[in-house]
């Protein structure tokens, strides 16, 4: 079948299987930042934007995406360096094979919730997990980047 | 020491790559005409292959070959996986496919296609046919059983680890100092505890992967997410029967090991098959294939007897752990050591130990290496002794430990004999107790709603490299405008080796980071390393790295020197320029000119290689306390603090030292309350996915506070000991007594589930 995806401000049309999955579409184009870290929709490392909203890319069809919008980190290249260098201050990315889902998921909760509590940080990103780091410091990171931003608004 | 580069927070040098998404992991860089590898795996636990037919699935469109036990010689020499040095001691007990399948998951058949729709129909439609035979899965009946899982002829141990098996036994060992017995007789009071422990897995978010190609020279190219490049070549060769001299080795970006990548996995397949194709390939493992045919933590059950006298001196320390190592034998010699050369020395005033075990083989998946090896399997048991002897005694358990700890400058007879050069276990503690507030929580208060909140504690060691037999390199080159490159064959995995390698670099050398460039690992042009384990790098490489940058200033001098037209001894280096300064002569000349003089017409080589290996392996000491909070009516268990402070020498980089920690607690407290391994009667591992294998969310934990306080070891760079695997030592005991002081009962096995608590209060 054919599908057509604006995958991250680009145009792409391209022939597929209609069981191929969003995460092998975006990968197969070169969006490498999108991971894969399980099959049961557990880690959170495939996330990237549909529409503007954080889904797992590796429980939707490639074919949904037909005639939508598709954003992965390649697509938001400047708000990952912004928040990525609290990230890279605190040490908090280890490994860093988590990151770009855990930052797709962070962008969308800055996004929707630009003043979120501890817990609701908590409770948003709950789905994405990471081995390394023991969140403390990607909670440090999120801090530290909101408050600086908040500084910078009041400016 | 006035140190401008170490013992500093600085960034990693990878840092902005990683969390911009960058493509620098094993699948991100495979070439795109890579043939697809998948594995058949075995259904049975213990099983013979009597026919395999293959025809329909090498026909089957896009298939490109289709491998069994037929092609491979079956007499051939075995080999291990385990990323050791040579000779390892893990027995040579595997083939890269047998007839034999001896764990549900053991690889019947390699299918290669061009594309995972192809190989997933091949997989399909190879038809096998077992002879299944009773598997032999209760680890405490493996020794003598008469079920054996490894009956063949050339299974073969190449070091005297007490191996036989026609014994199923992988390795016994006995070490003791003083008489035993004779001291738990005279102790006032014996605790007789039994422990158990399973086999958690690493979970690194980046499962098993590799991919090859064939390289100019026709030879093997394994582009692996591997923490032991040298040894995998070496494994590789062993495996396929070719010559090391056809195979290079390199890694990328690794997503995460934990030891888990200590032991070659997924290399074997791709190897093989691009070694007979001469076609690229990759393997890419399954969550689920890494769950259950990977080699996770040895399940262990520990017997420990300590005596003390009334008023609270520990006399003796008895311990016997049975390893369960499963189907095959990675890392079971040497990980059941350190459940007692790793626990028993933290207590210094005992007066005796005797330290016993047996590793067993079983037919489950094998065990390996994960993040603390044994260590913190042995000391959730001896750590649990301590703390329920203190209850008998009716001795707080920090005064208990302020008692008998051991202390710098004591000779450890436990470790191998080893004196204890640096050592703040003493100020972790008392640093600890403070963080916690023990004195105002300790042991439970109730919180209302029927939840009660309880403290608990325990202390831990590791070591920093294995003595006397990992080696660490690294060579430092002067470029143009006198940056550095620094390479080395130590892999980073997340761990931030190569930024703090760096550091080191940069600190002997006198320069910014940024004059530093860092290569590795790749087995053609890195200098030997036995690799990223044993909480080696730090140690072991760093103080190579140390060596090397201070003999490479010594040639930068007299190159500077031999262009001055001065002495050498007397002109100096200060990390710009080369200075000879005699009475008010001056002359220098800038490492930007002589890197360019290096380059014309020069015969002294701006480049040195240094190689170190350590007869001793200062510990690295850690004490760690939970809070718990209970809900007693449902088990609802959740740790709202845990607070920790570690000496590990000088933290080279103080970020990358406290997320090592808080990454290493949490993992600790996984395998406390969460990450439970249960087999079917037929050996089938329940826990196959991250939905039943549950590591901790963000949600499941309160904070992690991490302390340090350091210690200074003369023999490590710049006072450096290890970090990477003593930080998850302290959860499983601290967790376990303060569910003891919450509930009145003792848990004697991880996890601690809520419905075990649940049930033990009515
Ligand atoms: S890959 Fe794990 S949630 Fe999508
Ligand atoms: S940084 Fe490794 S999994 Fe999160």
């Amino acid at each position: 079948m054919t599908v057509t995806v604006e995958l991250n401000s680009r145009k792409v049309t391209r022939n597929i299987e209609p069981d191929m999955l969003l995460i092998d579409f975006v990968r197969a184009e070169g969006c490498y930042s999108v991971k894969r870290g399980c099959e049961t929709s557990n880690c959170g490392l495939c996330t990237v934007f549909l529409d503007g909203l954080p889904v797992l890319s590796c429980s939707v069809l490639a074919a949904r995406a037909d005639n939508r919008k598709v954003t992965t980190l390649e697509g938001l290249l400047e708000e990952a360096k912004e928040f990525g260098a609290f990230l890279a201050d605190e040490g908090a990315e280890q490994c860093g094979f988590c990151n770009p889902g855990f930052l797709m998921n962070a962008i969308a909760l800055f996004r929707e919730k630009p003043e979120p509590t501890e817990q609701e940080i908590r409770e948003y990103l709950a789905g994405n997990l990471c081995r390394c780091s023991g969140y403390e410091g990607q909670l440090r990171a999120i801090l530290k980047f909101l408050e600086w931003k908040k500084e910078r608004g009041h400016k | 020491m006035n140190l401008r580069t170490v013992n500093k927070p600085v960034r990693k040098i990878d840092a902005m790559q990683l969390v911009t998404g960058q493509p620098v992991y094993t699948d991100d860089i495979a070439p795109r005409d890579c043939l697809i590898i998948k594995l058949l795996r075995s259904p049975y636990a213990n099983a013979w292959i009597r026919e395999i037919d293959t025809s329909r699935a090498k026909a089957t469109p896009g298939v490109w070959d289709v491998y069994t036990w037929e092609d491979v010689r079956q007499d051939g020499r075995r080999f291990t996986c385990a990323g050791q040095t040579y000779p390892e001691p893990s027995p040579y007990d595997r083939l890269l496919l047998d007839r034999h399948m001896r764990y549900v998951g053991d690889v019947a058949a390699i299918v290669a296609g061009e594309t995972e729709r192809a190989v997933d129909l091949a997989i399909k439609k190879i038809r096998v046919a077992y002879e299944v035979s009773e598997p032999l899965l209760d680890f405490r009946q493996a020794k003598d059983n008469r079920i054996l899982v490894h009956p063949e002829d050339n299974w073969e141990t190449l070091a005297a680890v007490g191996a036989d098996n026609l014994r199923n036994l992988c390795a016994h060992d006995e070490s003791a100092e003083g008489d035993i017995e004779k001291t738990l007789k005279e102790s006032d009071i014996v605790l007789d505890r039994v422990y158990h422990t399973k086999a958690c897995q690493q979970t690194m978010m980046e499962t098993f992967r590799t991919f090859c190609t064939i390289d100019t020279y026709g030879r093997l190219h394994v582009v692996s997410s591997t923490q032991i490049v040298f040894h995998c070549r070496r494994i590789l060769a062993n495996a396929l029967h070719i010559p090391k001299s056809m195979i290079r080795v390199s890694k990328p970006r690794i997503g995460g090991g934990f030891g888990a990548k200590q032991t070659v996995i997924a290399e074997l397949y791709p190897a093989f098959v691009t070694w007979k194709t001469k076609k690229p390939s990759k393997l890419i493992l399954s969550r689920e294939e890494s769950m259950t045919a990977s080699t996770p933590r040895h399940e262990m059950e520990m017997h420990v007897r300590i005596g003390a006298s009334k008023d609270g001196e520990i006399q003796g320390i008895d311990l016997y752990t049975l390893s369960n190592t499963g189907a095959y034998g990675e890392h079971g010699p040497t990980t059941v050591g350190l459940s007692g050369h790793k626990s028993i020395p933290l207590y210094g005033k005992a007066k005796a130990y005797r330290f016993v075990s047996d590793v067993v083989y079983t037919n489950v998946m094998s065990a390996g290496a994960y993040r603390g090896y044994g260590a913190t399997q042995g000391i959730f048991a001896v750590e649990s002794a301590v703390n329920e002897l203190a209850e008998m005694l009716g001795i707080d358990p920090i005064l208990l430990r302020e008692k008998n700890m051991v202390r710098q400058g004591q000779k450890m007879p436990a470790y191998y004999g080893l004196m204890n050069t640096s050592c703040a276990l003493d100020r972790c503690l008392a640093k600890v107790k403070e963080m916690i507030k023990w004195d105002e929580k300790y042991p439970v208060r109730f919180v209302g709603n029927g939840k009660v909140r309880s403290v608990g504690i325990s202390m831990a060691m590791q070591s920093s490299g294995i003595p006397g037999v990992d080696v660490g390199s690294a060579t430092l080159k002067v470029n143009d405008e006198g940056f550095y490159t620094l390479l080395i064959g130590a892999a980073d995995m997340g761990t931030g080796c190569d930024t703090i390698l760096a550091q080191i670099a940069a600190e002997a050398l006198e320069c910014p980071m940024e004059n530093i460039t860092v290569f590795g690992a790749d087995t053609d042009a890195s200098p030997y390393d036995s690799g990223s384990y044993a909480s080696s790098t730090t140690y072991v490489t760093g103080k190579a790295v140390e060596q090397c940058a201070r003999e490479l200033r010594e040639r930068i001098v007299a190159l500077g020197a031999k262009i001055l037209d001065v002495p050498a001894e007397a002109a100096f280096f200060d990390g710009r320029e080369v200075i000879f300064d005699d009475d008010g002569e001056r002359k220098s000349i800038s490492l930007h000119r002589i890197a360019a003089y290096s380059m014309d017409g020069n015969t002294i080589a701006l480049e040195v290689t240094k190689t170190n290996s350590s007869p001793v392996s200062p510990p690295p000491f850690m004490v760690g306390a939970a809070e718990v909070e209970i809900d007693l009516q449902t088990g609802e268990i959740k740790v709202i603090e845990f607070d920790a402070c570690v000496d590990c020498g000088t933290p080279v980089n103080t970020n990358l030292a406290r997320v090592q920690a808080e990454g290493g607690i949490l993992q600790g407290i996984g395998m406390a309350l969460t990450e439970n391994i249960t087999y079917n009667g037929k050996g089938k591992l329940y826990e196959n996915s991250l939905m039943q294998y549950k590591i901790p969310s963000r949600t499941d934990i309160g904070h992690i506070h991490v302390a340090f306080e350091n210690s200074y070891e003369e023999s490590g760079p710049f006072g450096a000991k290890s970090i990477g695997e003593v930080v998850i030592n302290t959860p499983p005991a601290a967790i376990a007594d303060a569910v003891f002081h919450a509930t009145g009962k003792r848990f004697y096995e991880l996890p601690i589930t809520p419905e075990q608590i649940a049930m033990s209060q009515i």
